[in-house]
């Protein structure tokens, strides 16, 4: 079924595999090493759930030390290495193969140190992406990078990404709030790149680190930015008669020199889907939806509303709807967060996650429902309209094999418009095995040999992560 | 160190009649002049017009390859937030453009001219190469955070393209931001892509008085930490542009928030100490002399130091080195960055600033200095071996025959 190929296990290491086990179980304590299938099988996929490979073994480490003894030991074997966080990758970032090791640092949980006059707070890397803000909410502070997912999400997860969020038209994805890492190289030395200082010397390894996907170490702690949460935050719902005059609305906003903290697009399948979930008050009769956050003082957000619904009414928005409490303002992100959950109760689906130079939104959209229809298939778009990073979620029935293929085929047809619009494979989800064979789409040869070597020079063995990323073929 | 040479300190020279300077017109003959430099393993000095060519470690090369005729910009899209130019447009250039959409680079890149003693025009390439900040960075990042793609020449002459045009994207590794800071020694770079934000309609500078170091970064943290969005945090001691010390806080914004937030925040500040506030022409003159050093420039015969630090930090750090050294400073970022003045004599201090900034788990970086103790001290922060053989191996996987700019930032890289 699977379209995706995996490398082919190695045989020796798997005819080695009680000793390896064993070897894992010299260097953690009881209770680290996980070997019984049915316990492993927990670990065979992650949100990307159509591909499946149980790993040879899991480790679940407890501190940076045993991560670099578990690295030291495997790097030694020469086997092959899975890190993961959450487990809740969309891109099959975290799916293992036959013959790797699972690093997964989900038990490495702890905020360790909170600095608010430094504004900064350094975590372990299986700590959530709520839970940073959640430890620091009672001095009115916040941790920006909002992906859907960061109920669930680790910060780990989040850095082996480059994760984004709804919010990150004003405050940046995951590479803009991170100060620094400690990185457990392939080979166990451990490493900190960056710190609670502003910028670091020499060459910014903490930048490829971030977006890597696990392939140039494990990530075990993280110094992130911590922020000061605005006086007050108010969504408003604008709903357009089509997607269209949504889209040239996003353009006009952003020309007239304002950024608005967030500004979600919803087209009117995912408008249903959500509202049916939700129950957030969306229009029901419109083509489009904007969500449009603003931020700061009452009187500081009723300046920049009133700028924006100026802007609104000329392109021919029909509905606005201000939220009028808290209630309201959860409901009304409950309902744009849940989208992928709330699609998942009435039909399977692949998300996309290709991002477009905003001037090609109306475009873009309307030949990607071509494309899913070409296919026989439907679509419904929420997306990051201040960014161009949109989420097309084509449904399907997972049972039927046929339509998976027709559903990753016009998703690599999406994927492919993009490039051609100017834009890029993946805004926030990652590479992963999902889109790994579409990267000469939108890189050279001389681009990936490029990359390629740098992540050699972390990892010259490919032994971390190596099913992920580059396409095997580009491999030499 | 003895003998530095202080004759050649404002500028840093070559012969002219032993140089060659490539000036490639496009990007292909760029490619050909690094192939050709790698096949006869002949390093090249990477420049744009050369204006921060004093900046990091002395190095001197027969031949240069200058991104000078690279100009133009390519790509101007206002209402994407997105800009794109050749490595050697000029910076100014770029800043006119995006001044007549009324936008701006976000990170407020700050102009080394003054205090370098060199002339030309910066280019934008030489802004992303050096990872050019200034005042802004503490709200908007640094130049790397807005860098979104390169296009650049590696050491083995070929175009290599990452990152894009667009703000979100996380496809394949980044090599983008890899190139910021980097100083031209991982590639040539031949066209940039930033993001860039609207310009602010007005702002506004509050100015408390009379603090001392430890007072002011616990004002401007205390400032930072609120939800009134401070573009601007930096420490004048007294004696630095005025008899008294100034401790300063900008805000930007619509001219309504403006207004707003400066009472909201003198407000929240008071117990320092009263604020004045400076009107938008009087802060934006003030903070292009915070941006450009311009307090330190003279006199001319001392060595700068730039030193990155958690703010918090800070005072301790300059309680250690004002007397050791007899400095003088200033703060930006909150504290977080120390700019230092001291002698030029001996090793201008590097041992002593090395290890203080070491002790506090920040790096310092020596700005300006006599050509000679840049050739024979730690200009950049040393760092552990483990981090230094990742440096080198980067540095081998995109430039294997060491043409480009080599030594610039470390020995053997």
């Amino acid at each position: 079924m699977s379209e995706i190929a995996f490398p082919a296990p190695d045989r020796k290491i798997l005819a080695r595999r009680d000793e390896i086990i064993a070897g894992l179980r010299r260097v953690l304590p009881e209770g680290g090493v996980i070997e019984k299938l049915d316990e492993r099988r927990a670990f065979e996929t992650d949100a990307l759930t159509a591909y499946r490979q149980v790993p040879l073994a899991v480790v679940l480490p407890r501190s940076t030390e045993e991560v670099s003894a578990v690295m030291a030991y495997l790097h030694a074997q020469g086997v092959p290495v899975t890190p993961r966080g959450a487990g809740t990758s969309l891109s099959g970032g975290a799916i293992p193969q036959e013959d790797s090791v699972v690093v997964c640092v989900a038990k490495m949980s702890r905020v360790l140190e909170v600095d608010f006059a430094n504004r900064v707070a350094r975590v372990e890397a299986g700590v959530t992406n709520l839970a940073i803000s959640a430890a620091v909410a009672h001095e009115g502070f916040f941790y920006a990078p909002d992906p859907s997912s960061q109920l669930a999400c680790s910060i780990g997860g989040n850095i082996g990404m480059n994760s984004g969020g709804a919010h990150c038209l004003k405050y940046g994805v995951t590479t803009n709030n991170l100060l620094g890492v400690r990185l457990v190289l392939v080979d166990g030395t451990i490493v900190d790149l960056g710190g609670a200082a502003l910028d670091a010397p020499g060459y910014d390894l903490l930048a490829l680190v971030c977006g890597a996907e696990g392939q140039l170490g494990i990530v075990t702690e993280a110094t992130v930015r911590i922020l000061r949460s605005a006086e007050g935050a108010r969504p408003v719902l604008f709903g357009f008669p089509s997607s269209e005059a949504a889209g040239a609305a996003v353009a006009a906003i952003i020309g007239d020199g304002i950024i608005p903290v967030a500004m979600e697009f919803m087209d009117a399948p995912a408008i249903r889907i959500c509202e049916d979930f939700a129950h957030a008050g969306y229009p029901l009769d419109v083509e489009a939806m904007l969500i449009i956050e603003v931020e700061g003082s009452e009187a500081e957000m009723e300046a920049e509303l009133g700028k924006i619904i100026a802007i609104a009414e000329r392109h021919g928005v029909t509905v606005i709807k201000e939220s009028k409490s808290a209630m309201e303002t959860a409901l009304i992100w409950k309902g744009r967060k849940s989208a992928f959950g709330a699609t998942g109760r009435v039909a399977d689906y692949i998300c996309m996650d290709g991002t477009v130079p905003t001037g090609q939104l109306p475009h873009v959209l309307r030949r990607t429902s071509e494309i899913v229809a070409s296919h026989g298939l439907r679509v419904a778009n929420v997306f990051h309209a201040g960014d161009g990073n949109m989420h097309p979620l084509i449904l399907y029935n997972v049972n039927d094999p046929q339509e998976q293929r027709k559903a990753e085929e016009a998703g690599a047809d999406i994927l492919k418009l993009c490039v051609e619009a100017g834009g890029c494979l993946t805004g926030e989800h990652g590479v992963g095995i999902e889109k790994r064979d579409l990267m000469g789409c939108q890189f050279s040869k001389a681009d990936l040999d490029q990359q390629m070597r740098v992540r050699q020079a972390f990892d010259p063995a490919w032994l971390l992560n190596p099913a992920k990323v580059f396409p095997l073929d580009a491999r030499s | 160190m003895p003998g530095a040479d202080l004759s050649s300190f404002d500028a840093t020279t070559v012969p002219e009649a032993s140089m060659t300077t490539h000036k490639p017109q496009n990007e292909a003959e760029a490619a050909c002049v690094i192939a050709d430099a790698a096949a006869r393993r002949i390093p090249l000095s990477i420049l744009g017009s050369g204006t921060k060519r004093a900046l990091g470690r002395f190095t001197q090369t027969q031949d240069v390859l200058s991104s000078a005729a690279l100009a133009g910009i390519t790509l101007h899209e206002p209402a994407e937030l997105v800009i794109a130019a050749r490595a050697g447009t000029p910076l100014a250039e770029v800043e006119r453009k995006l001044g007549e959409a009324r936008q701006q680079l976000p990170f407020e890149p700050m102009d080394y001219r003054a205090l370098l003693g060199t002339s030309g025009e910066p280019t934008i390439g030489g802004v992303a190469a050096t990872n050019l900040s200034g005042p802004r960075r503490i709200k908007s990042g640094a130049c790397r955070d807005s860098f979104l793609g390169a296009r650049f020449v590696n050491g083995r002459g070929e175009v290599v393209k990452s990152g894009g045009r667009v703000m979100k994207n996380v496809t394949g590794l980044d090599l983008t931001r890899l190139m910021a800071g980097a100083f031209g020694t991982l590639g040539f770079l031949t066209e940039v892509t930033f993001k860039v934000v609207p310009s602010p309609e007005t702002q506004a500078t509050l100015v408390l008085e009379g603090l001392s170091d430890r007072r002011a970064v616990a004002a401007l943290s205390a400032g930072l930490g609120s939800p009134f969005e401070v573009s601007g945090a930096a420490h004048l001691p007294a004696g630095i542009g005025a008899a008294g010390a100034r401790t300063l806080l900008r805000l930007e914004g619509f001219e309504s928030a403006v207004g707003y937030r400066t009472k909201a925040l003198a407000e929240a500040l008071r117990d320092f100490s009263a604020a004045r506030v400076l009107d938008a022409q009087e802060s934006e003159a003030l903070w292009r002399e915070v941006r450009d050093v311009t307090f330190l420039v003279s006199p001319r015969d001392t060595a700068i130091w730039r030193i990155s630090v958690a703010p918090s930090k800070a005072p301790a750090l300059i309680d250690t080195l004002g007397a050791e050294l007899s400095a003088r400073w200033f703060l930006d970022w909150g504290g977080g960055l120390i700019w230092l003045a001291c002698g030029a004599e001996g090793d201008a201090g590097a041992l002593p600033v090395h290890e203080a900034a070491r002790l506090e788990e920040g790096h310092a970086l020596l700005v300006r200095a006599p050509d000679a103790v840049r050739a024979a001290v730690d200009v950049f922060q040393p760092q552990p071996e483990p981090i230094m053989k990742l440096t080198r191996a980067v540095k081998q996987s995109l430039d294997p025959a060491a043409v480009l700019e080599p030594g610039r930032i470390y020995a053997g890289v």
